[in-house]
């Protein structure tokens, strides 16, 4: 079984509303330290199979057809070993 | 003309649409399940509006692998006319039918009120005999059009942007683009002008009592007009 953890932004010429009313929110609540936000999708896979390159190969194939629209969206894939850490 | 209206779970449009086609059509609209395919004898595939699939990872995103966006990716290849509205236009570009994306409102907001919107290709095959400026009803909360820098250029410079949100007058500006959109594009269509996509619903646009009957003019035009392309 491979694990793998797939996140999904928007690009950054893509203007984000929801992360700027986030930013906004975090402002007016005493944090004034934080400049930009950006909201985006988290996507927890498990996966049949031992091997991780293949397992990425599939999890890129996911992200182009289904899971991030390449248009507006990029997204990064991380692979997470048995002992938990994320590569 | 013969037409089809496509059925998605969770689309909420398409008797309205399936009214105002019979309204004006000469022959009466067909609601096709999504897991039909589209009959060979069709001329135009309506995808109406909605919340396809609870507009679950993204507005439209699932819908384009329902059965039936095979053969209307295949019917849309062989130059068959395809509209999608609202709904349907964010299944269209999901599909990549139509080039750009959807994203939610700049305000966040739902948005349902009336807008104007001036037809930039007055001489499509979708616009034959409209006025310059129409008054269309928009109601959507992911209707913010966007594409990149070069694919905007390619758009403008093939004409392929066919509605802009305008104010009374025909005037585009900040005030009069309600959802953000870049160049306040409303709907474009593709390379070939076979296939269109729109926010606003002309299908609630049927009578002067309700608001507007210019998407009767709109139907009309569309149903009733011969299927010779120009562009």
């Amino acid at each position: 079984m491979i694990r793998a953890r797939v996140n999904v932004l928007l690009k950054e010429d893509v203007m984000d509303p929801q992360g700027k009313a986030v930013g906004e929110a975090l402002n007016s609540l005493g944090h004034h330290e934080v400049r930009n936000v950006r909201v985006g999708r988290c996507f927890d896979l498990n996966l049949t199979g031992e091997d991780p390159a293949a397992a990425r190969v599939a999890i890129v194939e996911m992200c182009e057809q289904l899971l991030a629209n390449t248009v507006i969206e990029k997204y990064d894939i991380h692979l997470v070993s048995a002992a938990g850490g994320m590569s | 003309m013969k037409t089809a209206v496509v059925l998605f779970p969770g689309s909420n449009c398409e008797q309205d649409t399936v009214k105002a086609i019979n309204a004006v059509g000469s022959s009466p609209a067909t609601v096709l399940w999504h897991k039909d395919r589209v009959p060979v004898e069709t001329d135009l595939v309506v995808l109406p509006g909605g919340f396809s699939y609870g507009d679950y990872l993204r507005a439209g995103a699932i819908a384009r692998f329902s059965p039936i966006m095979q053969s209307v990716v295949d019917f849309a290849n062989a130059g068959g006319l395809v509209i999608g509205i609202c709904n349907g236009f964010q299944v269209l570009v999901e599909a990549r039918l139509l080039p750009g994306a959807l994203l939610r409102n700049e305000g966040l907001h739902f948005i349902c009120k009336w807008v104007h919107l001036r037809v930039e290709r007055s001489h499509s095959i979708f616009t034959r005999s409209e006025k310059s400026v129409v008054r269309i009803p928009i109601a959507h909360g992911q209707g913010r059009y966007f594409i990149d820098d070069d694919g905007l250029k390619s758009l403008e410079g093939c004409g392929q942007v066919v509605f802009r949100y305008c104010d009374e007058e025909g005037c585009t500006s900040v005030e009069s683009n309600p959802n953000g959109s870049i160049g306040s594009i409303a709907g474009v269509c593709n390379e070939a002008g076979n296939v269109l996509g729109m926010m606003p619903h002309p299908e609630r646009a049927m009578s002067e009592d309700l608001g507007s009957a210019d998407g009767r003019t709109f139907w009309k035009s569309l149903l009733n007009g011969t299927l010779t392309q120009s562009h």
